[in-house]
């Protein structure tokens, strides 16, 4: 079965459908139900069988490259543009076709925002490439 | 000593043989890492055996099966290495010069035999990691995916860090004593690794503790012992049914295990009593007396903060400078200042630590605490959201966002409003409406 990353951003990609603040500035009780939904969605996709991973990430970022022989390895710790795509975490599924991993990515995507309603965040849905030659 | 039947069904009692059994091997002159290897090969034997027959000597029962497995290795080796070779058509591993040690029947086990196997796995030539791994391995007798599960890791690469270590204490003599207090931060490390999967980490950081406290007369290693006692005692008051982070402040005590907390204090108290005018108590001992005085209230208001205040005075004092050497330290001492002297005087503490822990997400947590305290509620809640800004852990996150937002709607509602109001025209402005994950 394909795998799927359903990457998640804190900022980048296509204009936001709802523009929202950040998260400390929701009402106690919305930031209750975005966590209750998140956990939620790690039980579904336990119980359907389709959960590989899920990892959240800091939005601290240095890009580092080769600083070429005998040289430190060179490193911007930022800023960095406020338009660059920073992403915030994932849920590696294991599931049947891409039209699985899109419905996932819409369900994700359906978290409650400020006021309950849903956030209408977009997620970046990518295909992992497999490990092993096609059998076909 | 009189020999207690072992049940090869209860875990711990099994495992406790552990470093008894590999301490006599290495000390027979045995390579540490063969050793080792035998040693588990024998415990696997023991689980399929003992049920029928139980041994009359466990102890040595596995050392005996370890001896033959570690004969029969070395006779195996040079025809394994020369097979794996043919059928790979690859080098295989260097064939070691593995010492054939006549096996001295007899050789005499000390009483010291786990504070001599955790000097083994705390060598200072091992990182830290290395150290953890190899300790719960060789003398806390857990399995390398035991180990693997814990520390989140594919058990592949942990067989791998124990066997890099292993290799590196090759050949080492390992007759030196070693240096205590490095032992004394591995068992923290492991105790503040936590738990996870199937073993409880900190559950076995105590065990081995407590196996050490009875191996040395260190007042420090009772003061750990304590420390670790008298925080594990609040375990079950830290987490609500969510998995949601509850503070001290905030905790059920009744949930708190007083058995754990009379134990540890009275353990700090046999380490408090070996001082001496020229002998102060050390760091865990000083952590140990902190983390009593918490357990001791039967509310959070009937904190001794003035007593608290003084023991954080004793660590600070322990370092010549403690903010650029101990400034957790001095972090938690500005708590208590707050909860003694007001707010105002432990933000001043906290500015001292601007530049060493300034980027971390507990100065700003403790910062937030105390603009709360001053009644200060909107500084906490920016303070709050930078310190949710720069955790790198997720219960962590998730309960300083939770803080956040709990003390913007606490603000009166006029002042709410305003903030408000300015954080969506930010969030317009820069586009950067996406604060969730």
């Amino acid at each position: 079965m394909p795998k799927f990353l359903l990457l998640k951003h804190y900022r980048g990609g296509p204009q936001p459908h709802r523009a929202v603040p950040p998260m400390d500035q929701w009402a106690p009780q919305d930031v209750e139900a975005h966590m209750a939904f998140l956990r939620h969605v790690g039980e579904v996709l336990e119980e359907s069988g389709e959960f590989v991973d899920a990892q959240a990430l800091t939005p601290a970022r240095s890009w580092v490259r080769y600083g070429g022989p005998d040289a430190a390895p060179v490193t911007t710790d930022g800023p960095h543009p406020e338009t660059s795509d920073l992403v915030a975490g994932w849920y590696l599924v294991d599931v049947e076709s891409h039209e699985r991993a899109v419905e996932l990515a819409a369900y994700v995507s359906s978290e409650p925002g400020p006021g309950g309603e849903p956030l209408y965040e977009w997620i970046d849905v990518r295909e992992v490439m497999s490990g092993e030659p096609a059998q076909d | 000593m009189v020999e207690q039947p072992v049940d090869p069904r209860d875990e711990g009692a099994l495992r406790a043989l552990v470093p008894r059994v590999l301490a006599g091997l290495v000390r027979r002159g045995e390579d540490f890492d063969a050793a080792e290897d035998a040693l588990q090969e024998a415990l696997l034997e023991a689980l399929r055996v003992w049920p029928e027959h139980p041994p009359r000597d466990p102890a040595a029962w596995l050392a005996t099966v370890a001896t033959r497995r570690l004969v029969d290795a070395r006779r195996s080796q040079a025809a394994r290495y020369r097979r794996e070779e043919a059928i790979h058509a690859v080098p295989g591993p260097p064939a070691t010069v593995e010492a054939a040690v006549a096996v001295s029947p007899g050789a005499s086990v000390g009483g010291d035999d786990t504070l001599f196997l955790l000097f083994c796995c705390c060598s200072p030539d091992l990182a830290p990691a290395s150290q953890v791994a190899l300790t719960l391995r060789a003398v806390g007798g857990l399995s390398t995916g035991e180990i693997a599960e814990a520390f989140y890791v594919p058990e592949a690469t942990m067989a791998q860090r124990i066997s890099r270590a292993k290799r590196t204490l090759r050949g080492r003599r390992l007759d030196q004593p070693g240096d205590l207090a490095v032992v004394l931060r591995v068992l923290y490390l492991v105790y503040t690794a936590g738990h996870a999967g199937r073993v409880d980490l900190a559950g076995e950081a105590i065990r081995l503790t407590r196996q050490l406290t009875l191996a040395t007369q260190e007042p420090e290693t009772r003061g750990l012992l304590a420390l670790m006692l008298l925080n594990h005692a609040r375990r079950a008051a830290r987490l609500d049914p969510e998995g949601r982070i509850v503070t001290l402040d905030r905790q059920d005590r009744a949930r708190w295990d007083t058995r754990e907390i009379a134990e540890g204090v009275r353990v700090l108290q046999s380490a408090l009593a070996l001082q001496t005018e020229h002998r102060r108590p050390g760091r865990y001992q000083v952590q140990a007396a902190i983390a009593a005085l918490h357990d001791d209230a039967a509310s959070v208001e009937e904190t001794d903060w003035p007593q608290i205040l003084s023991w954080y005075d004793d660590l600070v004092a322990l370092t010549d400078d403690p903010v650029r050497q101990d400034p957790a330290a001095v972090l938690g001492r500005a708590v208590a200042v707050g909860h003694v002297l007001g707010a105002a005087a432990a933000l001043r503490e906290t500015d001292r630590l601007r530049d060493v822990l300034g980027h971390r997400h507990r100065w700003h947590a403790v910062r937030a605490h105390l603009h709360e305290l001053d009644g200060d509620l909107a500084a906490a809640a920016t303070a709050y959201a930078e310190a949710a800004h720069r955790a790198t852990n997720l219960a962590e996150r998730d309960h300083l966002l939770r803080q956040a937002t709990r003390a913007r709607a606490a603000q009166p509602a006029s002042e709410y409003a305003r903030a408000g109001r300015r954080a969506h025209e930010r969030a317009r402005l820069d586009g950067e409406g996406l604060g969730s994950t």
